[in-house]
């Protein structure tokens, strides 16, 4: 086995891990992390694609590697929203939770 | 018979292991840091597959400031209020979401290994436009990131721009125009200051290397301006600088600066080059670099205000 089909084996575990995480987790900043999990994954994977387009003198192919260093960024800027987006929800709520059977109580779901 | 393959699988292992860690872990803090790692394990595995570009874009971005984000979120959350035990999933959920996530993995790892042969690259185009247009950049990465795909780049700043915009765009209308809060609340230890004293201006100077350098070799505008970001993060840290108000001229001409100068550069390049993002041969390096230095700004800018989050009220002394 080669090490970049190695590579992408192992990009391959890391989406389905990132996806066990994201569904499971309560929390939403652990959704959070899975998902970036995920992504990292996905990136992985576009990487080997990289490696087997290696043509023109070139070990790997440019076009994807830079598509990932400008997915990388893009990813962190989407997370940064989330954070946001996560906190924001918190400091208006009493719970920190995306379950939609607590929002969908009467009161919000606030039993103090 | 050589010690790679097995350092190769090693390696592979450590990674998922690290990721099963962070999955698994059973508090919030000790998830990011297992994620910190696991970025920088995931660096090694980008140099094995000869991008180092990507390695050190995964160290910084994808570890480094991801964590910085995550960990500063967890605390800001923690002082908001104690996040309550939330309902644990059963377990025949946990066997369905398993068995799902496995079934996702393993379709993925077929077509990892029924990949066509032989594969389509873009290579020879790009290796041409670091000849052409991009003409005596050495690494062909930047050459892609700058010349052939120039548009996408220029597009990714406004991304960055957009997401500043819309994390303030969150915040209390009372806090309007005021700085986020702190990186941190609590006074600094005074080993955390003094690491800063140390490696800030250290980290400055590597960070503009890394962005020189990667006209030629790995490194780069992305890369660069990241690391400039971490040292203004870590100074924020600790309290050795303050989180500028959002309604700063010079913060917001800062963040428009890179795609800004791109802009107009590319526009310019329909005049005198003849199309939209093309460069003049005998200037193009140059003026990549010129566009690449405000990129540099405008990354180093936006990194630690998305870090920093929406304006909040003063609520410290």
């Amino acid at each position: 086995m080669t090490p970049s089909v190695l590579a992408g084996l192992t990009g391959a575990a890391l989406v389905g891990l990132g996806l066990y995480g994201l569904i499971l987790h309560p929390h939403p900043l652990r959704k959070l992390l899975a998902f970036n999990l995920i992504g990292s994954g996905v990136f992985l994977v576009f990487g080997i694609v990289a490696r087997r387009g290696a043509a023109a003198g070139f070990r790997f192919d440019p076009v994807p590697q830079a598509m990932v260093i400008t997915g990388i960024v893009v990813a962190f800027a989407a997370s940064a929203i989330a954070v946001a987006l996560i906190l924001r929800l918190a400091a208006e709520s009493s719970h920190v939770t995306l379950d939609p059977e607590v929002w969908s109580k009467p009161n919000g779901g606030d039993t103090q | 018979m050589s010690l790679r393959p097995f350092l190769d699988v090693i390696l592979a292992s450590l990674v998922l292991g690290v990721a099963i860690f962070t999955i698994t872990a059973r508090d919030l803090f000790a998830a990011v840091v297992g994620y910190v790692a696991y970025g920088l394990l995931l660096a090694f595995v980008w140099i094995r597959l000869y991008a180092p570009d990507v390695a050190l874009t995964e160290a910084a971005v994808g570890s480094g400031v991801t964590g910085v984000l995550l960990i500063t979120a967890g605390k800001r959350l923690g002082a908001l209020k104690d996040v309550a035990p939330d309902r644990q999933p059963g377990l025949a959920l946990k066997l369905l979401t398993g068995v799902l996530a496995a079934l996702v993995a393993s379709a993925l790892g077929a077509v990892i290994l029924m990949l066509p042969d032989p594969p389509p690259s873009l290579a020879p185009e790009a290796a041409a436009a670091a000849d052409g247009p991009g003409a005596g950049l050495g690494n062909p990465i930047t050459a892609v990131l700058m010349s052939y795909r120039s548009f996408d780049t220029m597009l990714e700043k406004i991304v960055l721009i957009l997401a500043v915009v819309g994390v303030w765009s969150v915040g209390a209308d009372k806090a309007w125009g005021d700085a986020p809060a702190p990186l941190r609340q609590q006074k600094a230890y005074a080993p955390m200051v003094f690491l800063a004293q140390m490696l800030a201006p250290v980290g400055a100077l590597i960070a503009i290397h890394v962005f020189w350098t990667g006209a030629n070799a790995p490194g780069g505008a992305f890369q660069g301006g990241a690391l400039l970001a971490a040292m203004w993060m870590l100074t924020m840290m600790a309290r050795l600088a303050q989180p500028p108000r959002v309604d700063a001229q010079w913060l917001r001409l800062a963040l428009v600066a890179g795609p800004a100068v791109f802009l107009i550069s590319g526009l310019a390049g329909g005049v005198v080059a003849g199309s939209f993002f093309a460069y003049p041969q005998a200037l193009a390096k140059p003026i990549i670099l010129f566009i690449e230095a405000f990129m540099v700004l405008s990354i180093a800018v936006a990194l630690p205000m998305l870090v920093a989050g929406p304006p909040s009220e003063r609520q410290d002394q």
